[in-house]
C-alpha cells in the first residue's frame, strides 16, 4: 500500500498537482480482503488507499493524516469519520497515514499538522469518506440480498435488512468491487451520534502503561543508537574535528560530520553520548559571532523607523490622530521563545543504497520527506516516512533540523540509527518564537470615544524561511494575525508592517503571531480605556456591537469570572481575540502581596463553532493558556555571543503543579464552522494576566517576561 | 554483566557502571516507558520507583542500583489496574503523554506513602514533573480520585 502510495504520490509537480486535482474530485478508501495479507486499493485509477481499511474479521483502521502531538486528532478525526460511516469509536484501530498527495492539508497546501488546522480540514473530508464507505457497503449487502439500498440501515458496524445483519468485515470484499460514490449525502448536524460529543480520547490507555511509541522509542533491528552536538553559535558550521580519542571509547562505531554538527556512533545511547564529549571539534561561528540581544533589539528598534507596508488601512488613522482630544502612545517589545518540547528532537534513520525509512515525530510528512532525501542523495519517493507520536510538537517538529544527522550517520554505518538531541542541544538550537518590537499609537476625542487606531509591527518572517513563495508579493500572514483583524468599531485603523531580519532563523511557536500581536493590541485597549477613565470591560465592549461573536465570549467571559465583584485585594484583566476561526476572551484574576503576584484564576469564554470533541477542545483550551502562562511569566530566550544562554529547565522555566491557577473553561454552543482550538488560548493569556497585574498595581508591562519586570513570580 | 532487578524480575546488563539507570532501561532492557526528558534531575519523566521510592532514573548510575527492586510504568500493573492508571483513563489525562509515565509514577509513589494527600500534599509530591501541555488540573484531579479508589480497593 505505501509502496503504491509513494510512486502515486511522489513524481514531478505536474503529477503532484493531476493527483491533488483528482483526490479533491473523489475522495479514495481502501477495504481491505478478508484473508488476503495486502489490501486491496479500490477507487477510480487504482488511487492509494487513504482513509480506512475494513477487513474480513471486522477490523476497522483509519488511517490519521495529521500528526498525533497531544491535540487529540486520533481521536477527533476518527469521530468524523466513524460518525458517517456508522460504526462506535471505540471499535476503531488509528494508524498514522504515510506520506501521500492525498493527505495535502487543503488549508496549508502540504502534509502538514498545525496552524489549529485539522479539523478544519478534516470537517468535510473525512466525513466524505465514512460516507463513501457507508454507501458502499450498503449497495454490497443490497446486491447480495437483492433488495434495495434505500430499504437498509446501518447499525454498529453492520449493515441491517429487518432481523438480518451482515458485517461490514463479511460485506468487504463484494464492497471493494464497487466504485467509490462521488455525490454522497452528509448527516445534518442535528443527527449526529458522535460529533460534538466529549468522547474519551482512543490515545489515553497507551499513554499510561509505556506502550506508546514516540519518536524517541523507535526500535530496528541492528539499530545503533548517535547523538549529536552543534555548533553552539546559531547559524556556524563545523569547521573540522578529531576523533581519535572517542573512536577508542566503548561501543563507539564511527563519529561524523554534518553541515553544522558532529555525530557519535555507538551501539547504546550512552556511550555515544559520553564520546562525544571526547571529540575535539573545531567551529566556524560564522556571521553570529558577536550576536547578542541588545543588536537584535537595535536592529529591530531602526527597522521601525521605516514605514512599513500598509496591511490595513480605514479612515486615515494619520489624521485623526492629529485631530484627537487625547493621543496615547507606546512601545511594545517581547521576547523570544523557546518551543522546548518535553520530548527532545530525534530521529531514526534507514538509509539503503536505493531507498529509506525514517521513524519521525514530525508535524510535515512532505517537507520531512524531501529533507530527507535531499540529505542523502535520494528522490523523495525512495523514503518512507514513519509518523511516529509526538511527545510535544507546538511548531518545533514543523522544522526538519532533526531529520539530516540520523540520514547520515545511518548512511555512514549502513545500519539504522536513532540520533537523539540532549535537552541543552535542543534548548540552544531551536527556532525561537520571532522577537517584536512594535509602536501603537490611540487617539480619543473629548468624550473619550476611541476615534483612531495605529499599529507598527516590526520583527522578521518566519515564512519567508519555510515557504518563500508566499512572501513573493504579499506580506508574511504570520505575521500580523490579531492584528489585521482588530476587532473593535473605530473609524480610523492602520496596520503596518516592517519586515527587519536578524540573523538568526525564527520558528512557528505555537498561536505564532498571534501571541505576539494580542499582547500588544489588548494591552494597549486597556491603556486607552484607563486614559478615556473608563471600564477596560465596558470600553471594549461599547466598540463590538456590529462583532457578535467577540461581543459574545468577552460578555460570557466577565459574567462568569464575576468582573468588577472580585474579592478584596484581587484584581482583574481582560483580554480577546479571534484567531484560527475560534473567538476567545479570558478574564485574569490575580493578587498582590509585598511585589509578588499570585494568580487565583483564568476565566475563558469559548465559541470555536461546532466542536467535534468537547473534552478535548476542553483539554486544548486549558493547556494552550498554561503555555501561554508559562512564556508570560518567565519565557525569554538571551543569546551572547550568538549563543543560546538557556540550556535546560532550570534557565527556561517551566510551569509546574503548585504553580497552576483555577482555569475556568466555558464552551459556548455554536452552530458556525468549526474553528481551530490549539492555539488561541496561548495568545489571549499574556495579555489578560498583565491588565490584571496593571489592575493590581498601576503599572503597565510593556514587555515580557513578568518576572523580568520587576514583578516576583515565586 | 550485571545482575539488575525490574518489575520483579533478576535480569541481566551488559551496561557499563556509570550508566544511568534511565538509559539500562531503555537502550539495555528495551523498556521504553520510562522517558528522556533532561538529563538533570529537572522534569521527572525518567521518574521510577527504587525499592518503593520515586527517583529520577537519569540521576542514578547502574553500579549504584545494586540489586535494589525497580519499577518502571511497564511494572506498575500488569494490566492497566493501577489506581493512578484507572484515575487517569477515567479523567483522560494525558494529551501529548510524553511526560506521562513519570506523572504516574510520581504518583504512585504519594498515594502509598499518603492514602489521602492534600492538594498541598500533591503540589509537593508532584513539583519536579514537567507537562508542558498543560495537564496539570486534571493530574491533580486524578490524584484525588486514585486515592477514591484506593481506599474502595482497600475496603
Amino acid at each position: 500500500m505505501n509502496a503504491e502510495a509513494n510512486s502515486l504520490t511522489h513524481n514531478t509537480r505536474r503529477d503532484f498537482l493531476k493527483l491533488g486535482v483528482l483526490a479533491g474530485g473523489g475522495l479514495v478508501l481502501g477495504i481491505g480482503l478478508s484473508g488476503c495479507s495486502k489490501p486491496a486499493a479500490i477507487g477510480a485509477g487504482g488511487q492509494p488507499v487513504a482513509w480506512l481499511r475494513i477487513a474480513g474479521d471486522n477490523t476497522i483502521t483509519v488511517l490519521v493524516d495529521k500528526s498525533e502531538m497531544g491535540q487529540g486528532v486520533y481521536t477527533a478525526l476518527t469521530q468524523l469519520l466513524a460518525e458517517e460511516l456508522g460504526v462506535a469509536l471505540e471499535a476503531i484501530r488509528v494508524e498514522a497515514a504515510p506520506v501521500g498527495a492525498v493527505y495535502t492539508n487543503n488549508l496549508l497546501g502540504a502534509q502538514i499538522t498545525g496552524g489549529s488546522t485539522s479539523v478544519r480540514d478534516a470537517w468535510e473530508k473525512l466525513r466524505k469518506a465514512g460516507a463513501q464507505a457507508r454507501s458502499m457497503l450498503v449497495q454490497a449487502a443490497a446486491a447480495q440480498w437483492g433488495v434495495g439500498a434505500d430499504t437498509l440501515k446501518v447499525d454498529s458496524g453492520a449493515v441491517v435488512n429487518g432481523r438480518k445483519r451482515l458485517t461490514f468485515g463479511e460485506l468487504a470484499e463484494a464492497a471493494a468491487k464497487l466504485p467509490v460514490p462521488t455525490e454522497v449525502t452528509l448527516k445534518p448536524a442535528k443527527e449526529f451520534t458522535l460529533v460534538g460529543k466529549p468522547a474519551k480520547r482512543l490515545d489515553t490507555a497507551s499513554k499510561l502503561d509505556g506502550t506508546a511509541i514516540y519518536g524517541i522509542d523507535v526500535k530496528l533491528p541492528g539499530m545503533l543508537h548517535g547523538a549529536f552536538a552543534q555548533c553552539p553559535t546559531l547559524g556556524g558550521t563545523l569547521a573540522g574535528f578529531d576523533a581519535a580519542q572517542a573512536k577508542t571509547m566503548p561501543g563507539v562505531k564511527d563519529v561524523v560530520g554534518t553541515d553544522n554538527g558532529v555525530v557519535v556512533i555507538a551501539d547504546h545511547y550512552w556511550q555515544a553520548y559520553k564520546a562525544l564529549g571526547a571529540v575535539k571539534i573545531k567551529w566556524d561561528a560564522g556571521a553570529n559571532a558577536s550576536l547578542d540581544n541588545d543588536a537584535i533589539r537595535a536592529r529591530l528598534r531602526k527597522a521601525a523607523t521605516r514605514n512599513g507596508r500598509s496591511v490595513r488601512n480605514d479612515g486615515n488613522a494619520a489624521a485623526a490622530l492629529k485631530g484627537a482630544a487625547k493621543v496615547v502612545r507606546a512601545t511594545y517589545e517581547l521576547p523570544m521563545l523557546a518551543h522546548a518540547t518535553l520530548e527532545p528532537q530525534c530521529c531514526t534513520a534507514d538509509v539503503r543504497a536505493d531507498s529509506a525509512d525514517v521513524y519521525a515525530p514530525t508535524q510535515t510528512q512532505t517537507i520531512a520527506q524531501a529533507t530527507a532525501a535531499a540529505v542523502v542523495g535520494l528522490k523523495p519517493e525512495q523514503v518512507k516516512i514513519h509518523t511516529t507520536l509526538l511527545g510535544g510538537g507546538f511548531g518545533r517538529r514543523l522544522e526538519v533540523d532533526f531529520i539530516g544527522a540520523a540520514m547520515v550517520a545511518s548512511k555512514a554505518v549502513g545500519k539504522p540509527v536513532k540520533v537523539i538531541w540532549s535537552r541543552e542541544q535542543d534548548m540552544t538550537h531551536d527556532t525561537y518564537r520571532p522577537p517584536a518590537f512594535d509602536t501603537v499609537a490611540g487617539g480619543l476625542d473629548a468624550s473619550g470615544k476611541l476615534v483612531a487606531w495605529k499599529l507598527d509591527l516590526t520583527g522578521p518572517s518566519i515564512t519567508a524561511r519555510m515557504f518563500p513563495p508566499v512572501v513573493e508579493t504579499a506580506i508574511d500572514p504570520f505575521a500580523i494575525e490579531a492584528a489585521s483583524n482588530y476587532p473593535y468599531d473605530v473609524p480610523n485603523i492602520a496596520v503596518n508592517y516592517n519586515r527587519e531580519e536578524i540573523g538568526i532563523d525564527v520558528g512557528y511557536w505555537r498561536s505564532v503571531s498571534h501571541a505576539l500581536n494580542c499582547f500588544v493590541a489588548e494591552s494597549f485597549m486597556d491603556e486607552l480605556a484607563s486614559a478615556a477613565g473608563k471600564d477596560p470591560y465596558a470600553f471594549r465592549a461599547a466598540m463590538l456591537d456590529k462583532q457578535p461573536r467577540f461581543k459574545r465570549v468577552l460578555d460570557e467571559a466577565a459574567s462568569r469570572a464575576g468582573w468588577g465583584k472580585a474579592p478584596a485585594g484581587h484584581y482583574q484583566g481582560i483580554a480577546l481575540m479571534e484567531g484560527y476561526g475560534t473567538y476567545m476572551a479570558q478574564v485574569a484574576e490575580v493578587s498582590m502581596k509585598d511585589g509578588t503576584l499570585t494568580i487565583h484564576r483564568i476565566t475563558c469564554a469559548v465559541d470555536c463553532g461546532q466542536m467535534v470533541n468537547p473534552n478535548i477542545v476542553d483539554q486544548q483550551i486549558e493547556g494552550s493558556i498554561l503555555f501561554g502562562l508559562t512564556a508570560a511569566l518567565w519565557g525569554d530566550i538571551t543569546l551572547v555571543r550568538g549563543e543560546v544562554q538557556q540550556r535546560n529547565f532550570d534557565s527556561y522555566r517551566m510551569l509546574r503543579l503548585p504553580e497552576v491557577p483555577r482555569i475556568d473553561v466555558h464552551l459556548l454552543e455554536s452552530s458556525e464552522a468549526p474553528g481551530g482550538v490549539g492555539e488561541p488560548g496561548t495568545a489571549v493569556v499574556g495579555p489578560a494576566l498583565a491588565n490584571a497585574i496593571f489592575a493590581a498595581t498601576r503599572k503597565r508591562l510593556r514587555s515580557l517576561p513578568i518576572a523580568k519586570q520587576g514583578i516576583v513570580t515565586v | 554483566m550485571a545482575a539488575i532487578n525490574v518489575n520483579g524480575k533478576a535480569l541481566e546488563t551488559d551496561a557499563a557502571p556509570d550508566t544511568p539507570l534511565l538509559w539500562v532501561l531503555r537502550d539495555h532492557l528495551g523498556l521504553t516507558g520510562t522517558k528522556f526528558g533532561c538529563g538533570a534531575a529537572l522534569c521527572g519523566a525518567c521518574t521510577v520507583h527504587i525499592d518503593g521510592e520515586p527517583a529520577r532514573s537519569c540521576q542514578v548510575a547502574r553500579a549504584d542500583v545494586g540489586t535494589r527492586r525497580i519499577t518502571t510504568i511497564e511494572g506498575l500493573s500488569a494490566d492497566r489496574s493501577h489506581a493512578v492508571q484507572k484515575a487517569w483513563l477515567e479523567l483522560d489525562v494525558p494529551q501529548c503523554g510524553y511526560c506521562q509515565s513519570g506523572q504516574l509514577m510520581s504518583a504512585a509513589a504519594l498515594l502509598a506513602q499518603n492514602p489521602s494527600p492534600t492538594d498541598a500534599d500533591i503540589d509537593t509530591a508532584m513539583a519536579g514533573n514537567i507537562c508542558r501541555c498543560g495537564t496539570y488540573n486534571r493530574i491533580r484531579k486524578a490524584v484525588h480520585r486514585a486515592a477514591e479508589l484506593l481506599k474502595k480497593e482497600n475496603a
